[in-house]
């Protein structure tokens, strides 16, 4: 019983070393090229899973704020006590309510001064940082494909015992 | 334009690569220019950012003007600049170097290669100036995929080779991006400087989940850097690449994963923790006396001349994490000196071997046959290269040196000191048997087919031409220049060293 409440006190973040396991498991004992690349794929996809769970809250609900929330908490204050300012385009993507100090000529952008309950919004950072891990992900087994294509147009075979045997005999 | 530096160092060869990978569909011949140009001026903005450190702190650029932590931002302080700007003259004199080198070893791929060398400089350039560790993630993959396909352009065994650093390197990443992760569950920031910050404030430093952190960080970065046992996806990669991807990849890869090392060793994690807490040093010395040990042996039993180098490399990476981890000033110092230049020397050695490799047509160390009389100039260029790499006085290399043997002294880790004498005594070896055969020749008993080579090298090799001879008698002139100006360097460097006041950390 005790066993079970560690398991499922943090049953994401043993999903996650399980699978992490299998992807790195494949990534060394399989020959097979592309089974490689899977099992490496199956590692990243792990980590993923990893940085989602980071962001869940109980009762937490999309990180989107509505019409009238932003109206209600919205006030204006100056930040002139700030020294430092990013140099940056004086129009850049500001949307609906963030707001622009231009202080000596250089816009400073601040996020909206709405006050909202974090508790009530999971953790959408988190979600970000996974939207580019998963491209590079993509694009590192892109990657790996691409060159294990051309290591088959080269040895005639991805299999490394194959390709090792053939190095070895000087072909 | 000044104040935009520290963006432009890196956005200019970023929007260069995708002009050649554009323009160079029809016109081939604007890549290499192109390609010149901007690193040219990323080296201007290098030393404009490096002039404004030196007189007026730490330089904090904030992208798209959002505020730290919530935004990136670039925080370029006395280190990260010395090391920004010597990564991008690499860049800018392998880019010199490459002009008859990429035509002739990737001719249908000529933009493309240039593509990837600029995307590899911006991520490169980028991982030194950054502030944000999941930033550092991006550029490190960023520079990772493009120097797996840079290596995999190679002949056959460069592709083999190039498969096995993307598992390799794959995992290191992965194992970052994980500590990383833990990181941001106990601090909730991924701005360097907040997260160190945060740990203080919140007190957290007995937590487990930082431990792992660190351990995570720790060994990602050492498989990116190739440190000793993590090193097996290194020499062939390096070996077997196209003569300008290995010039580029071998001074820099490694070197620039050092300094990421430091950067979150101290930044990050704070010299508080890493040395006082947990005090590991004593362990990590040992494994860097054994990356100095295995990759000095292991390069004297090469007879492949870039082979041999790719060794000295996993050897060169032995020195720097030691150096760092002796927790002493004068080891820090001589590791950081020992960055910029190891840069410089590697890069002299590899451009040597490149244009060995281009005239001669031949990889191993008989292709040097004669060749004191018939290239002249590149074997100065080696000369100087090789003294750096042995540590003979006026170069860059015997003050590196010197203050990495201090620090050893300093700390009393003997063991280190010794490896670091027997690893130069093992370079000079091994360039003087390279010399010997340049200047005498090979002996006959050595060579079955020497006969036959004789023949084919009387109209054989000829001084190089000079887009290959200007970089390295660059390289060479600037290993000396770091040599005589040793004081200003230094003085630098230790100006960013003394804020960590090892004398004071309790054990």
């Amino acid at each position: 019983m005790e066993f079970f409440e560690v398991i499922s006190a943090r049953f994401n973040y043993w999903v996650y070393v399980i699978i992490m396991m299998i992807g790195l498991y494949a990534m060394i004992t399989k020959t097979n090229m592309v089974k490689k690349l899977i099992g490496m794929s199956v590692f990243q996809t792990a980590i993923i899973l990893f940085y989602v769970s980071i962001g869940v809250k109980d009762g937490a609900t999309i990180p989107i704020l509505y019409h009238d929330q932003v109206h209600a908490g919205h006030h204006h204050d100056g930040h002139g006590e700030d020294a430092h300012h990013g140099p940056t385009e004086s129009h850049g993507p500001s949307h609906g309510d963030n707001h622009e100090t231009e202080e000596f000529g250089y816009p400073t952008r601040h996020a909206p001064d709405v006050v909202v309950d974090g508790d009530d919004f999971a953790n959408p950072l988190v979600h970000v940082l996974m939207l580019t891990a998963i491209v590079v992900g993509v694009s590192t087994l892109g990657v790996g494909l691409a060159i294990t294509q051309k290591i088959h147009r080269e040895f005639g075979t991805i299999e490394e015992n194959e390709i090792h045997d053939m190095i070895k005999s000087g072909k | 334009m000044i104040e935009q530096a520290p963006a432009l160092i890196l956005l200019i060869p970023f929007f260069a690569a995708i002009i050649v990978a554009l323009a160079g569909i029809r016109l081939k011949s604007v890549c290499f220019p192109l390609t010149v140009i901007s690193m040219a001026a990323s080296v201007l903005s290098g030393i404009a950012i490096l002039a404004q450190v030196v007189n007026d702190g730490v330089i904090r650029y904030r992208l798209g003007g959002w505020e730290p932590p919530m935004g990136i931002e670039f925080r370029i302080d006395a280190l990260g600049a010395l090391v920004a700007l010597a990564v991008s003259v690499v860049g800018l004199l392998t880019a010199i170097y490459s002009k008859r080198q990429v035509p002739e070893e990737t001719p249908d791929k000529v933009s493309q290669y240039y593509t990837l060398y600029l995307l590899l400089m911006t991520g490169l350039i980028g991982m030194v100036i950054t502030g944000d560790a999941f930033n550092l993630f991006v550029l490190i993959e960023v520079s990772a995929l493009t120097s797996y396909a840079l290596i995999a352009m190679g002949p056959r065994r460069a592709t083999l080779a190039a498969y096995k650093y993307v598992i390799m390197g794959t995992i290191g990443a992965s194992f970052y991006l994980l500590g990383v992760g833990y990181l941001y569950i106990k601090t909730g920031s991924l701005n360097m400087f907040d997260i160190h910050e945060q740990l203080i404030a919140r007190g957290i430093f007995d937590s487990t989940a930082i431990l792992v952190a660190f351990i995570l960080i720790t060994v990602g970065v050492w498989i990116k850097m190739a440190f000793f046992p993590l090193h097996a996806w290194l020499p062939n990669s390096y070996a077997y690449a196209p003569t300008t991807s290995s010039a580029v990849l071998g001074p820099l890869v490694t070197k620039v994963m050092i300094y990421v090392m430091i950067r979150l060793t101290f930044t990050v994690f704070g010299a508080d923790y890493t040395f006082g807490k947990l005090d590991w040093s004593g362990i990590v010395v040992w494994m860097s006396v054994a990356a100095i040990l295995v990759g000095s042996i292991s390069a004297l039993a090469q007879t492949d001349l870039r082979k041999m180098l790719a060794f000295l490399i996993i050897a060169e990476v032995g020195y720097m994490v030691g150096g760092v981890w002796l927790a002493d000033d004068m080891g820090l110092i001589g590791a950081i000196y020992h960055i910029i230049a190891d840069a410089f020397m590697t890069l002299c050695v590899f451009l040597f071997a490149g244009i060995i490799f281009a005239k001669t047509g031949k990889r191993d160390l008989n292709a040097m046959d004669g060749l004191f009389t018939k290239m002249p100039l590149t074997m100065v260029g080696l000369l100087v290269g090789a003294f750096s790499l042995i540590g003979i006085p006026p170069t860059a290399g015997f003050f590196s040196k010197w203050y990495l043997i201090q620090g050893g002294v300093a700390s009393g880790s003997w063991e280190y000191v010794i490896a670091l004498l027997v690893s130069s005594l093992i370079n000079a070896v091994l360039f003087f048997r390279i010399i010997e055969i340049a200047y005498f020749g090979v002996k006959p008993a050595e060579g079955h087919d020497d006969h036959h080579h004789g023949e084919a090298e009387d109209s054989g090799p000829s001084e190089a031409s000079f887009s290959m001879l200007l970089p390295l008698l660059a390289t060479a002139a600037i290993l000396i220049g770091l040599g005589i100006y040793n004081r200003d360097i230094v003085a630098i460097i230790s100006d960013f060293v003394s804020q960590f006041n090892f004398g004071a950390i309790s054990r």
